[in-house]
């Protein structure tokens, strides 16, 4: 048997495709490139959307016009062209569908190959899925069954136009127009996106879960999702997204909000499957992502994520802990193979007394990629009693890729108890060594050991989502996971 | 006028009284264009995300002050470490005082920087190591261009300096405020072995602002442990910029001690350039009032088989600020390379902060490298012990205090030193614990 080496991995990871790299050929009706006040109230007008809406938007474009693109993060990448961009693109023949029968059937094949068939899904694993392509939401699984608790789950255009008192009390509530430069962007130009409301006591009954997807060439995909859960409620949501293969670099910006009221949980996984480049580093999508949680008195919200794609990922999972007693945790796992790069972390804010938050971040590196944690814990003086605990570790692959780690940790309190630790490594001999003793071999050692590495993390994930999971990690790093 | 304008007039000034001509010069002119193009950092600058100058900087601070001598041994005997014999080289406001000091030109040089400067005997060094190592931002620029005065140690090859150098900086506050820049170089030759402790005291409340640069650079296997003291009075700032060069098999340590002062800011930076180095900084800070310490380090490994070590204790009480911003960076061909990083903090007031960014920036896969933070507060069960042995709290708190800080004591290989520093603890946290620890 040749033995199966870490430069074999190696070489397997440089050359190991995207899987997800198909284009469907769905008819879409795409907006001219460029952007000015006139394309987003074009957009704000394609989407029928109220007055208080256009005007929301003109604002944030406002705000955005005059900001600058950030440029702390470790990551490099030619600055997008932001007039060269088509900010509205949606599949053309869109139809209200009430069962996935009358779905395009194209469009059902797409899926299929996303490994999300729907119906599957829904018969098997009871899960509501919204699916959103090219920025439009396509279908939105299980209304009925929701609706029945008081649940709404549709997409956001929708909630616009059927809630708005609800969406105009919590949209940009938690990441306000003029958080940050994408941010921004993202609330003049969003096309769609999810909505969520759980009303007061409800445990939501399914996992409600989003797919994303980039289609069209030449777009960049905005989305926002808005989820609220009222005293005492419960949700799990899982978001998943992939894009074809184009050498051109593509625009994902999106901002997420969740929102927990008194005693409310929240549970936002992600798997992020974007097209990561090829092995040169050409193409792939820009990630620029902000996502942030608010939490009420008593309330938590867990974040888990899975980074295996984008070519360049921006992307910090926050949690803001209002209320006393209030909870978050981030646990996330971040690969990244061949040029990609990943700045990825999160912040907790601590604000309430006896608040708590737990990190655990595993970075992957491989090829000649580089993967930074960068994460921010604060303390503020009235949160009396705050407990966090950072973990991040991360493992390195070949000598050409780089792992890094920013973490700030500000403490105004005198009974803050903060711990934080990071560790990097490479997997040792000795450890594949004691496998080999053992009759495993090298392959399904370093399989073991990447496992064991992230095995904190994707304990995390809801059951139907660790099964996703495992196989992306599987893709990225074929060849060592058995 | 702005503290910048007026650097740079004074420049004009400074001019006049040095050699223009010399080599030097041209990197003082150099360095000055410098500092005119970037001025004073600002917290827009990442590296002073939690430091702000301005406070400091607003004072009318002098740039040249007058001679003075009129200070007696024994009103300054207590700053000396006077129970061991060493060589000592002192500034009284910056400029040396010869009646003080003890230098050498026996085996070894422990003299000064303006000899080093102009005398042709210690040409080759200078242009061989002066400015070679300190990175060109704008505070080292500044210190550049009116670098002259400060302690020059010259150690060669296969020596071991027999007594420790101490370097000690006055200033008299006979000027209501007094800007200082000191400029030491440190060169130690393959194998030479050298212990250097290194002070800045204020004896008046008057306002002083120090911004010191100091270059080391320790051949292979040399053997050099610095030691800083800072414990001046409330209106005294430190800016102390330390870069050390290591070559192949050499040991590095520097510890810091912050307990006083306004503002301190210590940038330290180690730079490995051979195999099998060890780099060590550690430091204890106790502050209270509105101090302010901010500890920068930053260790470069460059070459394979090489180990760093850090290791940081903060206790902040009343308003106090405590920063500490670490990085690691291990460069591709830097396998093998072992790095530790602690950081832990106990804040004893409310009001009291503490920013920490301990950084790893790693491009090597060969590597075993972690780092630790960590804020809380004294063990209540520990108290509890002490106190139901009849410990009284206060005393209680302080002995836990003292263990905390004891990783960064035990390493000091100077007795003498690390007792007075234990007796410096001692002061700062108002016990008398009738022994030493």
């Amino acid at each position: 048997m040749n033995k199966f080496t870490e430069d074999d991995l190696k070489k397997e990871l440089e050359t190991k495709e995207y899987e997800y790299g198909f284009y469907t050929d769905i008819e879409s009706e795409t907006f001219p490139v460029g952007l000015n006040e006139d394309i987003v109230r074009a957009i704000s007008k394609k989407k029928e959307e109220p007055e208080w809406m256009t005007e929301w938007r003109l604002e944030a474009f406002r705000i955005w016009s005059e900001m600058e693109e950030p440029d702390w993060a470790n990551v490099n990448y030619p600055k997008p062209d932001f007039q060269n961009i088509s900010y509205y693109s949606a599949p053309n023949k869109k139809p209200k569908y009430d069962s996935l029968d009358e779905v395009d059937p194209e469009l059902l094949d797409t899926f299929k190959k996303l490994g999300i068939s729907l119906d599957e899904q829904k018969k098997l694993a009871g899960v509501a899925v919204d699916v959103v392509m090219d920025s439009v939401s396509v279908t939105t699984t299980f209304k009925k069954t929701l609706a029945e608790k008081g649940i709404i789950f549709c997409s956001i255009s929708e909630a616009i136009k059927e809630h708005p008192e609800l969406v105009k009390k919590y949209l940009g509530t938690v990441v306000p127009q003029k958080d940050n430069f994408y941010a921004a962007l993202n609330s003049a130009v969003f096309s769609d996106g999810s909505f969520c409301y759980i009303p007061k006591g409800v445990r939501c009954p399914m996992e409600l879960s989003t797919y994303f997807r980039i289609n069209q060439a030449g777009t960049g995909q905005f989305e926002r999702t808005l989820v609220v859960a009222d005293e005492d409620s419960y949700v799990s949501y899982l978001e998943g997204c992939t894009a074809p293969m184009r050498d051109e670099n593509q625009l994902h910006a999106a901002v997420v909000e969740l929102i927990a009221l008194d005693d409310a949980e929240i549970k936002y996984s992600t798997v992020q499957n974007w097209f990561p480049g090829n092995k040169d580093g050409k193409g792939g999508v820009f990630n620029f992502v902000t996502k942030r949680g608010l939490c009420e008195k008593n309330a938590k919200i867990s974040w888990t994520q899975v980074e295996t794609g984008s070519a360049v990922t921006w992307k910090y999972p926050s949690c803001i802990l209002k209320g006393d007693h209030s909870v978050g945790e981030f646990y996330s796992i971040a690969v990244t193979n061949n040029f990609q790069q990943a700045d990825t972390g999160t912040k907790m804010i601590h604000l309430g007394k006896n608040t708590k938050s737990t990190i655990i971040s595993k970075g992957i590196s491989a090829g000649k990629s580089q993967n930074s944690y960068r994460g921010l814990v604060q303390v503020n003086g009235r949160a009396e009693n705050a407990r966090n605990f950072s973990q991040c570790d991360s493992l390195l692959m070949g000598n050409e890729c780089g792992a890094h780690t920013f973490p700030y940790i500000e403490a105004k309190n005198k009974t803050a108890k903060i711990e934080h630790e990071a560790t990097t490594s490479k997997i040792g001999e000795d450890q594949i060594f004691y496998c080999n003793q053992r009759g495993i071999d090298t392959e399904k050692a370093i399989a073991l050991i990447v496992n064991g590495f992230s095995k904190e993390v994707l304990n995390k994930l809801p059951m139907e989502f660790a099964v996703e999971a495992q196989k992306l990690l599987e893709i990225s790093l074929e060849g060592s996971v058995g | 006028m702005e503290l910048k304008d007026k650097l740079i007039s004074s420049f004009f000034a400074f001019e006049e009284q040095v050699d223009v001509n010399s080599e030097v010069h041209n990197i003082r002119s150099e360095a000055m264009k410098n500092f005119e193009v970037s001025g004073f950092p600002s917290r827009k600058d990442e590296d002073w995300k939690y430091t702000s100058l301005k406070s400091i900087l607003k004072e009318d601070y002098s740039i040249f002050p007058k001679k003075e001598d009129a200070i007696e041994y024994k009103d300054v005997k207590k700053y000396f470490i006077h129970d061991i014999d060493a060589y000592t080289i002192v500034f009284i406001d910056g400029i040396y005082s010869s009646h003080l000091s003890q230098t050498t030109h026996d085996k070894i040089d422990a003299c000064l920087m303006s000899s080093a400067l102009t005398k042709d005997k210690y040409k080759p060094v200078i242009e061989k190591y002066f400015n070679k190592i300190a990175p060109k931002n704008s505070l080292n620029s500044l210190n550049t261009a009116f670098s002259r005065e400060g302690a020059f140690i010259n150690i060669p090859k296969n020596t071991v300096a027999d007594k420790p150098i101490q370097i000690l900086n006055f200033s008299t506050g006979n000027e209501s405020a007094l800007m200082l820049q000191p400029r030491n170089l440190v060169v130690v030759g393959e194998n030479a072995h050298v212990q250097i402790i290194e002070r800045h005291q204020s004896l008046t409340d008057n306002a002083v602002l120090t911004n010191a640069v100091t270059e080391i650079y320790a051949d292979k296997r040399a053997m050099v442990d610095y030691y800083k003291i800072q414990n001046d009075h409330a209106n005294a700032s430190l800016i102390d910029n330390t870069y050390v060069e290591q070559q192949g098999e050499s040991n590095c340590s520097v510890h810091t001690f912050s307990f006083g002062g306004k503002l301190t800011r210590n940038n330290l930076q180690f730079f490995q350039k051979g195999e099998h180095i060890d780099s060590t900084m550690k430091g204890v800070t106790i502050i209270e009032d509105k101090q302010h310490v901010d500890h920068n380090t930053l260790v470069h490994h460059i070459e394979p088989n090489c180990e760093s070590h850090q290791d940081y204790k903060g206790i902040y009480d009343d308003k106090s600020v405590g920063v500490f911003n670490g990085k690691v960076l291990v460069e591709k061909e830097a396998q093998k390379t072992n790095a530790f990083q602690s950081n832990n903090n106990i804040l004893v007031s409310d009001k009291a902060t503490i920013n920490s960014k301990p950084q790893l920036e790693i491009f090597a896969d060969d590597v075993a490298c972690s780092h630790g933070c960590t804020i809380g507060q004294l063990d209540e069960d520990a108290m509890f012990y002490l106190k139901s042995r009849g410990i009284p709290a206060k005393e209680a708190r302080a002995l836990l205090m003292y263990a905390f800080a004891n990783n960064v004591l035990s390493s000091v290989k100077i007795p003498e030193l690390q007792k007075r520093v234990n007796k410096l603890i001692a002061n700062k946290l108002n016990v008398s614990l009738g022994f030493d620890l």
